[in-house]
């Protein structure tokens, strides 16, 4: 990055503007023009926009954006759908949550860009139970774009039609994978399914159906309105654009920070006032808790997909959660771990079974109880779940298994040595009897 | 006795509406929430009510029931307090406000609901507001950042029949009344206003 160049921003462009909230200041400052220019447009050279600006998926997996809505095809008798993945509920991310409360009508215009391109006439907004005022912002917002005639039988006037409707989950981590979430909106359990077939193809309803996340769409009205140079000429090759970043634990400010794609994690955490009370960084997620935890060592790696993979990790949702040096890792492991266990759907064994065992293990560790087997029986357990599951969820389960006994195994060994955990002080210690049974498992 | 009154079943049609032709069964969860708003959770009469609207078995209505921890198939409290636990809350101190909210409410522990029937209280996973941790939904309204002498003025102010002002947005009089919104029943009117 160039010392002058002022921070581009996309997503949180217009901020500063407290009116964007609204329908109307939303217009005042241009919003749904980028509508209006994509409807002048055919389907097939606003995906070749999309396509161009290198946009990639936002909600964890980054796939090119415009790829995937050129996979949806027009030609199956059946209708197309739109569904908005407002599922948000990956440990430390809140940036989509923001986007919503601050300017929903920018996160509409991109539902409605979306489904212009890929010729569907009814867009659901998957929006998580317990974002219940985000939910009633969405609410109003599509009613009032329904009262100016932005949504319904003639978008914008141009004789396309849109119907937009708010559907809510109803607490499960689960639903925001994406054939979780098509299960729930049917009205089932929310389990994945089994792909191919892949929703493009087979999703809502056995229709084809294009799924993206709030973050990715918020940032389609700009690229459509400045072009997809513009958009590609910021970040890196790779990874263009810029990326909300959800930065919370031990800094000063905690909150979204948008930044280039690439910035480095020295310059975000600067961005959020450096590390709390001048403590010393010791551990963060680049993506939240999904993604393999890196130490203070990581400091210049450039938060972009491809950095932060040859790094050892994941972007995932660009969500920062950051440790110090008085927060104890093992007990970090065991929270991250403890949540899998719980919102794992239970369809597949390794991860049904592992991530509850894993949890047991890490808790007697940390409260002081852990065998010298214990360290050899995570491996095998983060090996045994690792791509063993149907989806993604097992596999974010063994990333805090992994990365923090990669990185901070000597934490693990000081706890089953102290028989107690370093931090707190708390477990029998080292000289109580070695028959000494734990009373209480957390799990 | 029928759970649904003479309105309750013209905002089920609504809500059925909304979803295409032969689709309707897409509606079970603002369906269980509507059930849920009117007795305080989800009882055996309210799915079978769910199930006949759809015309599916009461059982399938249950094992979806069952997979969603926002509905609540055991007597809950006037109040739900949901108090994240996860990572970032827990590096904010959210084990402390949790255990705020025991002494608070009364709930012993390993229960959830308190004898007296006022407040249910869980941990709770991520709530998407990690900037304000640690984070706690009354009746999934948000108050951020909450400490525990906070979380006994909150519930405090329960107690005397206030509702707390939340952090962003508007609350719901108690966990019935958010159950309707989350439903989808009512319209929203003053969203503009309100922010």
């Amino acid at each position: 990055m160039s010392d002058a160049a002022p921070t581009p921003r996309i997503v949180t462009a217009n901020w500063g503007n407290p009116e964007v909230f609204g329908i109307d200041g939303y217009t005042a400052a241009g919003g749904y023009e980028a509508l209006r220019a994509s409807i002048a447009m055919t389907p097939a050279d606003l995906i070749d926009v999309v396509k161009a600006s290198g946009l990639r998926g936002r909600g964890g997996a980054g796939f090119p954006t415009g790829v995937k809505w050129s996979f949806v095809p027009q030609d199956t008798g059946k209708p197309t759908y739109v569904v908005a993945n407002f599922d948000e509920s990956e440990p430390g991310t809140f940036n989509n949550r923001e986007i919503v409360e601050r300017e929903p009508h920018r996160f509409l215009e991109g539902v409605a860009i979306a489904s212009y391109a890929v010729q569907s006439h009814l867009a659901f907004v998957y929006c998580r139970g317990e974002f219940l005022w985000p939910g009633e912002i969405l609410e109003a917002a599509i009613r009032d774009a329904y009262a100016r005639g932005v949504f319904g039988a003639s978008v914008l006037g141009s004789g396309y039609a849109l119907d937009v409707v708010l559907h809510r989950g109803a607490g499960a981590y689960i639903c925001g994978e994406e054939t979780a979430l098509l299960s729930s909106l049917e009205g089932y359990r929310g389990q994945p399914r089994l792909r191919p077939p892949f929703p493009a193809v087979e999703g809502l309803y056995a229709s084809p159906t294009l799924i993206n996340n709030v973050e990715t769409l918020a940032n389609v009205p700009s690229i459509v309105a400045n072009g997809a140079e513009w958009f590609a000429g910021i970040g890196t090759e790779k990874s263009p654009g810029t990326k909300l970043f959800s930065v919370s634990g031990k800094v000063e400010r905690p909150g979204n920070y948008e930044l280039p794609m690439g910035t480095p994690l020295r310059t975000v955490l600067e961005a959020a006032g450096g590390m709390l009370a001048g403590a010393t960084l010791k551990a963060w997620t680049p993506g939240g808790s999904s993604t393999p935890m890196l130490t203070a060592e990581h400091l210049d790696v450039g938060l972009d997909f491809e950095s932060v993979a040859a790094a050892g990790s994941l972007l995932g949702t660009g969500a920062i959660i950051v440790m110090d040096e008085t927060d104890c890792i093992v007990e970090a492991a065991r929270r991250l771990v403890q949540f899998y266990a719980h919102e794992s759907c239970g369809k597949c064994t390794p991860c049904r079974e592992g991530t509850w065992w894993v949890s047991r293990v890490l808790g007697r560790i940390e409260q002081g109880y852990g065998r010298g087997e214990d360290l050899p029986l995570l491996d095998e357990l983060g090996r045994n779940i690792l791509f063993k599951a149907f989806c993604a969820l097992a596999d974010g389960a063994v990333s805090p298994i992994e990365s923090s006994l990669k990185y901070f195994r000597d934490e693990y060994e000081a706890h089953i040595a102290e028989r107690r955990c370093p931090f707190t002080g708390k477990g029998p210690g080292a000289q109580a009897e070695p028959e000494t049974e734990m009373s209480e498992v957390s799990a | 006795m029928a759970v649904l009154g003479d309105d309750d079943r013209r905002a089920a049609e609504a809500i059925m509406a909304r979803y295409p032709d032969g689709r309707a069964r897409s509606a079970v969860l603002p369906l269980l929430y509507l059930v849920q708003s009117v007795e305080g959770s989800v009882t055996r009469d309210g799915l079978r009510e769910v199930a006949e609207l759809l015309g599916i078995t009461t059982a399938e209505v249950e094992a979806v029931a069952s997979f969603y921890t926002m509905l609540r198939l055991r007597p809950t409290g006037t109040h739900v307090i949901s108090v994240c636990t996860n990572l970032s809350c827990a590096l904010r101190g959210a084990a402390d406000v949790f255990e705020a909210a025991h002494e608070a409410t009364g709930v012993e522990h390993g229960e959830e609901t308190s004898a007296d029937g006022a407040f249910t209280i869980h941990e709770e996973e991520c709530l998407g507001a990690c900037d304000a941790a640690p984070v706690v939904q009354i009746d999934f309204a948000n108050h951020d950042r909450v400490s525990p002498e906070r979380m006994h003025e909150l519930v405090g102010t329960l107690r005397s029949g206030e509702v707390p002002e939340p952090s962003r947005g508007r609350a719901q009089k108690h966990f019935r009344d958010a159950s309707r919104v989350l439903a989808g029943a009512e319209v929203l009117a003053g969203a503009e206003e309100s922010a």
